[in-house]
Order: structure tokens, then sequence, then C-alpha cells
């Protein structure tokens, strides 16, 4: 039988005894249907996603979810939008009791005094010109001036085809900030002109990605594997899709066969009682999604698919410690 | 019931083959003490798994708030055995 310590040598099989015994359990929750940005190809509200639930005002409210959310075995606590920073009260009901993330377009500082070590991922498009075309304002000039320093912060760097070859700059002006990056794939939900990935871009991709890492292996926060998976749809024999996807709220998965290993995912609409089918839009096309902690989640999720050989047990030890990196369960 | 410990081991070995498709061992083969975790690489999906299996086998509720300690085979046939006499 093959073991774990058979298959690792003594520095990969402390690296795998840091994370085994972690069970991240994660869900998402729309802080609220408002933003103060509106970005071409925000599958938020591209999908009209904002007006399937009114949002729950009664802050006390929240706070009685999200103990109920930790009674249903969350352990992190994944916040969307909309804007959360909008809605710091809300926020501030998750932070208080459970390890939480907070993704933001970053233009509203969040307060360090209120909320001092909470993980926070900055949204970012590309160069200015992208952030210009794709958001309205180049972001970076704000956030930038915002978290530079903060140990508690990271680009969230969504790479579009129109940023290939172009990567490097922007990875370069992240790491003159002192900032990590955690780079993912754009999914066109909106059909924006030029902004879909045709296969050969898909190629190039990944060896931008690869080279990055290995340029900035200190600032760039990812794994070659990551990167094979995310562009190419295919982990070991299997493809991504539906019938995979970790990232399907429970409580509406009609699935059948309904896929064995599911860590009760759910994704919560702004009023506290609608969910939403996944992790992103409803209206996106599983064939073609992009989405990162989809995908991670994909990875994570089947460990011991990954005791075939040395290189797939590491190549998914890479991939949680990325995991576990971006939500601090463990230091960079 | 009094069952013997050895007989249990034996049991949840084999389940665990089952469940997790193991190959290259037996029930008989199977070290009682190896650590599941660390060694098996199971996860807590698993454990899920097998906790059903072992619920309708032997008529007893594993709590999830159980599971970090269930980290052998050995200790999970005592855990068994400790429910089974509790029962009685
Ligand atoms: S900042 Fe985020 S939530 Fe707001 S419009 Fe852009 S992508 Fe959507
Ligand atoms: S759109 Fe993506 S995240 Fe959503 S169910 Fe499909 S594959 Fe999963």
């Amino acid at each position: 039988m093959k073991t774990v310590s058979s298959l690792l040598d003594d520095h990969w099989y402390e690296r795998y005894k840091q994370i085994s015994k972690l069970n991240i359990r994660s869900s998402i929750y729309d802080v609220t249907d408002r933003c103060n940005l509106r970005c071409k190809g925000c599958f938020f509200f591209s999908s009209g996603e904002h007006e399937r639930a009114s949002e729950e005002n009664d802050v006390n409210k929240w706070h009685a979810f999200v103990d109920k959310e930790m009674d249903r075995g969350v352990n992190l606590a994944i916040l969307i939008g909309g804007e959360p920073t909008l809605c710091l009260d809300r926020i501030e009901a998750f932070y208080k009791r459970l390890p939480t993330f907070c993704a933001t377009n970053g233009l509203i500082k969040v307060p360090r005094d209120r909320f001092p070590d909470m993980m926070v991922g900055l949204s970012l498009w590309g160069d200015e010109e992208d952030e210009k075309a794709l958001r309205g304002k180049d972001t970076f000039k704000i956030t930038s001036a915002n978290y530079a320093g903060d140990p508690h912060a990271y680009y969230l760097y969504t790479i579009t085809p129109k940023q290939l070859g172009k990567t490097g700059k922007i990875i370069q002006k992240i790491e003159d900030i002192g900032l990590k990056v955690h780079m993912q794939l754009l999914s066109n939900d909106e059909d924006v002109a030029g902004f879909s990935w045709k296969p050969e871009e898909l190629i190039d991709v990944r060896a931008e990605m690869d080279a990055m890492l290995d340029a900035y292996p200190k600032t760039v926060i990812s794994s070659k594997y990551y990167h094979q998976i995310i562009t190419t749809g295919q982990m070991l024999d299997r493809t991504f899709g539906w019938m995979e996807c970790p990232s399907v709220t429970e409580l509406i998965d009609k699935r059948e066969p309904r896929p064995k290993r599911l860590t009760n995912f759910i994704r919560w609409a702004s009023d506290l009682k609608t969910v939403h089918r996944c992790c992103t839009s409803e209206t996106r096309d599983c064939s073609t999604c992009k989405d990162g902690a989809a995908h991670m989640s994909w990875v994570m999720v089947n460990k011991r698919a990954h005791m075939r050989s040395t290189e797939d047990l590491q190549n998914w030890i890479e991939v949680y410690e990325m995991f576990a990196k971006l939500y601090q369960f463990i230091p960079w | 019931m009094n069952v013997d410990i050895s007989q249990t081991i034996i049991r949840i070995a084999e389940i665990i083959i089952n469940e997790l498709k193991l190959e290259d061992v037996t029930p008989q083969t199977f070290d009682p003490d190896l650590d599941l975790v660390d060694e098996v690489g199971v996860d807590s999906m698993d454990l899920a798994t097998i906790a059903l299996v072992l619920r309708d086998e032997y008529g007893i509720r594993i709590d999830e708030d159980d599971y970090p300690k269930l980290t052998t085979v050995r200790i999970i046939a005592e855990y068994i055995n400790t429910k089974l006499a509790d029962d009685e």
C-alpha cells in the first residue's frame, strides 16, 4: 500500500503534516448588493445576482447568522459582494467569530484598528489601460496607496488575454510596494470584445504564469500545477466541469450522481436566506469556467487521488499550501 | 454485546480498504496503528463516508467533533467498542 511517507522525503513530509489536519471548510457570502465600481465582465452584476435578494439590514441578524454557519462547520468565511467594505458592521459579524477573508476593490481602506489582521484580497484586472477599459479607472493607484506594506493584504490579479506579455510589469509594481499577488483568469461572462480566451492564449498564459512564479517566488503566491489545471481544465485524468465542481451550493445540489467529495459549501446572498448556485455566476458555462477558487478546491478535495506518485502528491501539497497561505492558515 | 477488539480491528480495516479502494493491503496486513491522516491520506470527507458505514454496521453514531481523535484503526475500534459497551 502506498503511504504518504513512502511517497515523500522528510522535507515534503513535514510540509504535508503542516496542512494535513487543517480541514478547511469555507463558504461564500454576498455582504451587499451594491458596489462603488461597475466593472465590465463582473459576474455579479452581469447575471443579475444583485437583484436576487434584498439586503438584510439588521446587523444583529448577521451576527446570529454567522453563529449558525459556524454550527454548520464553516471555519473560513469568504466575503464578496458587491463591495463588502460598504458594510463594515456586517464584515465585523464574521471577523469577530472566525477566520475571514474580504475580497474588495480596495477603494475604501479596511480600517486596521477595527480589523487588524483580516486578510484582504484586492482585485486588480490588469495594467492602467485594461483597468480603465474594464473598470472605468486605474484602481491600482488608489489601492497601492491604501495598502502598501500591509502584511494582511494581497492582490488578486485577474489576468485577461490582453495582459499576455505584460504581467511582469504589474507584478514588479506589486513587489515594489511590498505586497503579494495571486493570479487568476478572467471568465468573460459578458463577452466583452477581445477579452475571451482562445486555446493558444491559454497555453501562452500558463507559460507566462509559470515564468512569473519563477521570477518572483516571494511575491507570487501560486503553483505550477494550479496554472496547469486552470488553463487546461484537466486534473489527473479528469476534466473540470459541472459534474466535478466542488463549489456548488449543497442545499440546491441536484446532481446525479452526486459528487462524493464535497465540503458542505454554500454561497449565500445578502438577505441571508437566498442561495446562489455556486461560487460564481449561475449564468456561467461550466465548460469554460475559470473560477480560481473552484479549481483550487477541486484539487484540494481530491487528496488521495494524488497519491498515485510522488510528483502528484507534491503537486497537491503545493496547491493546498497556496490556498492555506491565501487565507492565512499558514504563514506566507 | 462484548466484541473482541481484534475482530473489530479486522472489520474496520476491511471497511476502510473497501471504501478508500486501497491496493496491496488486506485487513490482516493493515497496520492498526498506522496514522490514517498522516500516512493513509484520509481526510474529513473520507472519515464521513467511513462513519456512515460504521453507523450502519454497528448502529452507533460517530459525532463529527470526534473525527480528529479517530487517527488509527485501533483507536476507531476502541471507540466503537466503548460506545457499544455504553449502550448495553
Ligand atoms: S469591483 Fe468587484 S463587485 Fe464591484 S463591479 Fe467590479 S468586479 Fe463587480
Ligand atoms: S460555473 Fe464554475 S464554479 Fe460554478 S458550478 Fe460551474 S464549474 Fe463550478
